[in-house]
């Protein structure tokens, strides 16, 4: 059964109801790789991870996880699949009635029966690893963001997850804390023998950290390949994404009526003088 | 060429349709909540938690609201029993009108305001914010975990408070009418003790609070769970659970008492 890849997608098409999100997906993610999934936003990267999830199901094709195909679960079945995944989002989402010692042992204290003293140490050992064992009492309120986000992930390895998924990890983070979770990204992915799917649009502190990337367009799979042959790829659109220039295949000017015609450059004379709405 | 009054009729029929939807949407929320209320009752102190946040945390307004709404029943009372001779009645009139209607109705008013609210904000806010995401993939079911403790909280805490709202009444009229007016403490407390059935008054009364307690929570729990993420949606969904609780609560009393008070 443990077949080379942990997760294999196949012929995926995802819909919601007539609007095609993700057509003819296929991915295979090898075990104890980090994969990054990437695209500009509105590409269907979050959308394919809820797919991983078993948050959504596809309208055609299967997804294979660790062995099960995910549209063929049940409820509980899918709940069983997702003990063995651990979810990063984007904005940490902690529980905030909860201290960062609760959150970290929220999930321990719901699936298993292990003694207080045993969810301790296991909870201050998660909270080493990301560097927070000293702020266990905190309440998520009085943490800075990049904290937030690492007790998050300290929270998503709890029960040491087959599969670790990120969503958008390093948005809205300072160069410090994006380094450092980045870092963390890779080093808990190769100590704790995890595989790793990142979706991301921070193309330079993802590439430098995995394996290898899949580049989403418009819901299509446009390219994959390494980091290396995605930053030498010839591709306008994916040139224009990993080296973030304004303008190219992705217009920087949302589709509207014609510039002059909008500013009634044609008929001057008949447009209000600044402020017209007030003065009348 | 379409009537112009096409677009009208069309919007009426949509939101008519709409709200059959929401109402469906509803009445399954609340099939799942009680169907998966087994982790509640299996761990209490989910339950007991909640009962502090709403139960407790409610006690303060609906303490001093009933001692002041006796106040206010012991003094206008005695003004009209007086004119009859009555006053001795007093007891009576403050005790059958805070235990059939006063106490579970005004009880339920301000626990939907104060505890209603609170709970749609809680619980949209965390959808807003993908916790109940969060908790989907750690494989915990957010109806079982966030939404019954929360449920059954109020339905117990719902009768309590207004039991609670007419004990203080109650000493709030004989504060007003036996201490400060001067009514007989001896007629006061024995007319009362006999007027008052326990069967057809104070029973009729916790029914009462009961049913509240249950569409409160229900309305409460599913604005909030229901709300769109943002801002704009959970302050929407809030006025929307005291607004609907409210009404809701004020057209089950007058249901509930033309069934239970009949033959009066």
């Amino acid at each position: 059964m443990a077949s080379e890849f942990l997760i294999e997608i196949k012929d995926v098409n995802f819909a919601y109801g007539r609007r095609p999100i993700l057509t003819g997906i296929n991915m295979t993610i090898p075990r104890g790789k980090v994969v990054a999934i990437m695209g500009i936003s509105g590409s269907g990267k979050t959308t394919l991870l809820r797919l991983i999830g078993g948050v959504l199901k596809p309208t055609s094709g299967e997804i294979w996880v660790d062995g099960e195909c995910t549209s063929a679960l049940d409820q509980a079945g899918i709940y069983r699949l997702r003990r063995r995944m651990g979810m990063l989002f984007q904005f940490g989402a902690l529980f905030t009635d909860l201290s960062v010692f609760d959150n970290v042992a929220f999930q321990m204290r719901e699936h298993t029966d292990l003694p207080e003293s045993m969810i301790r140490d296991l909870v201050m050992m998660k909270l080493h690893a990301v560097g927070l064992r000293g702020a266990h009492k905190l309440m998520p309120a009085e943490l800075s963001g990049g904290m937030a986000r690492r007790v998050a992930l300290a929270r998503a390895i709890a029960l040491d997850p087959l599969i670790m998924m990120y969503d958008e990890p390093f948005t809205g983070l300072d160069p410090i804390s994006l380094g450092v979770i980045a870092n963390l990204v890779r080093q808990l992915n190769d100590t704790l023998g995890t595989t790793s799917l990142v979706v991301t649009h921070d193309v330079q502190e993802a590439l430098n950290v995995v394996d290898y990337v899949y580049y989403l367009a418009d819901g299509k799979m446009k390219t994959h390949g390494t980091p290396e042959a995605l930053r030498a790829d010839k591709d306008p659109l994916v040139h224009q994404f990993v080296y973030g220039e304004a303008e190219g295949p992705v217009a920087y000017q949302y589709p509207g009526k014609d510039y002059g015609e909008e500013l009634k450059l044609g008929k001057r004379c008949e447009a209000s003088p600044p402020g017209g709405r007030h003065a009348a | 060429m379409p009537h112009r009054s096409l677009p009208t009729i069309r919007s009426i029929g949509a939101s008519a349709i709409d709200n059959v939807m929401r109402l469906g949407y509803a009445t399954r929320f609340i099939g799942l909540t009680i169907a998966h209320s087994g982790t509640s009752f299996a761990r209490p102190g989910l339950i007991i938690r909640e009962l502090y946040f709403t139960g407790v945390l409610s006690l303060i307004i609906i303490l001093v609201s009933g001692l002041f709404v006796g106040m206010v029943l012991g003094l206008q009372g005695y003004q009209t029993l007086t004119t009859y001779g009555s006053e001795s009645a007093l007891g009576v009139l403050v005790a059958l009108s805070l235990v059939r209607e006063l106490g579970p109705v005004v009880a339920a008013l301000l626990f939907a305001s104060r505890a209603g609210s609170a709970m749609t904000a809680e619980i949209g806010l965390m959808k807003a914010t993908e916790q109940l995401s969060a908790m989907e993939m750690m494989a915990v079911d957010p109806i079982a975990r966030v939404v019954a403790p929360r449920f059954w909280a109020g339905v117990i805490s719902m009768p309590l408070l207004a039991a609670m709202f007419s004990a203080m009444g109650i000493f709030g009229g004989y504060i007003v009418g036996v201490v400060l007016i001067g009514v007989d403490e001896g007629s006061f407390w024995s007319q009362m003790q006999s007027a008052v059935d326990v069967r057809e008054d104070v029973v009729n009364g916790v029914i009462k609070s009961f049913v509240f307690g249950v569409a409160i929570t229900w309305i409460s729990l599913f604005e909030g769970y229901d709300a769109p993420p943002t801002a704009e949606g959970v302050s929407g969904a809030t006025t929307r659970t005291v607004v609907t609780s409210s009404l809701a609560i004020l057209g089950l009393d007058f249901i509930l008492t033309s069934f239970m008070f009949r033959g009066i």
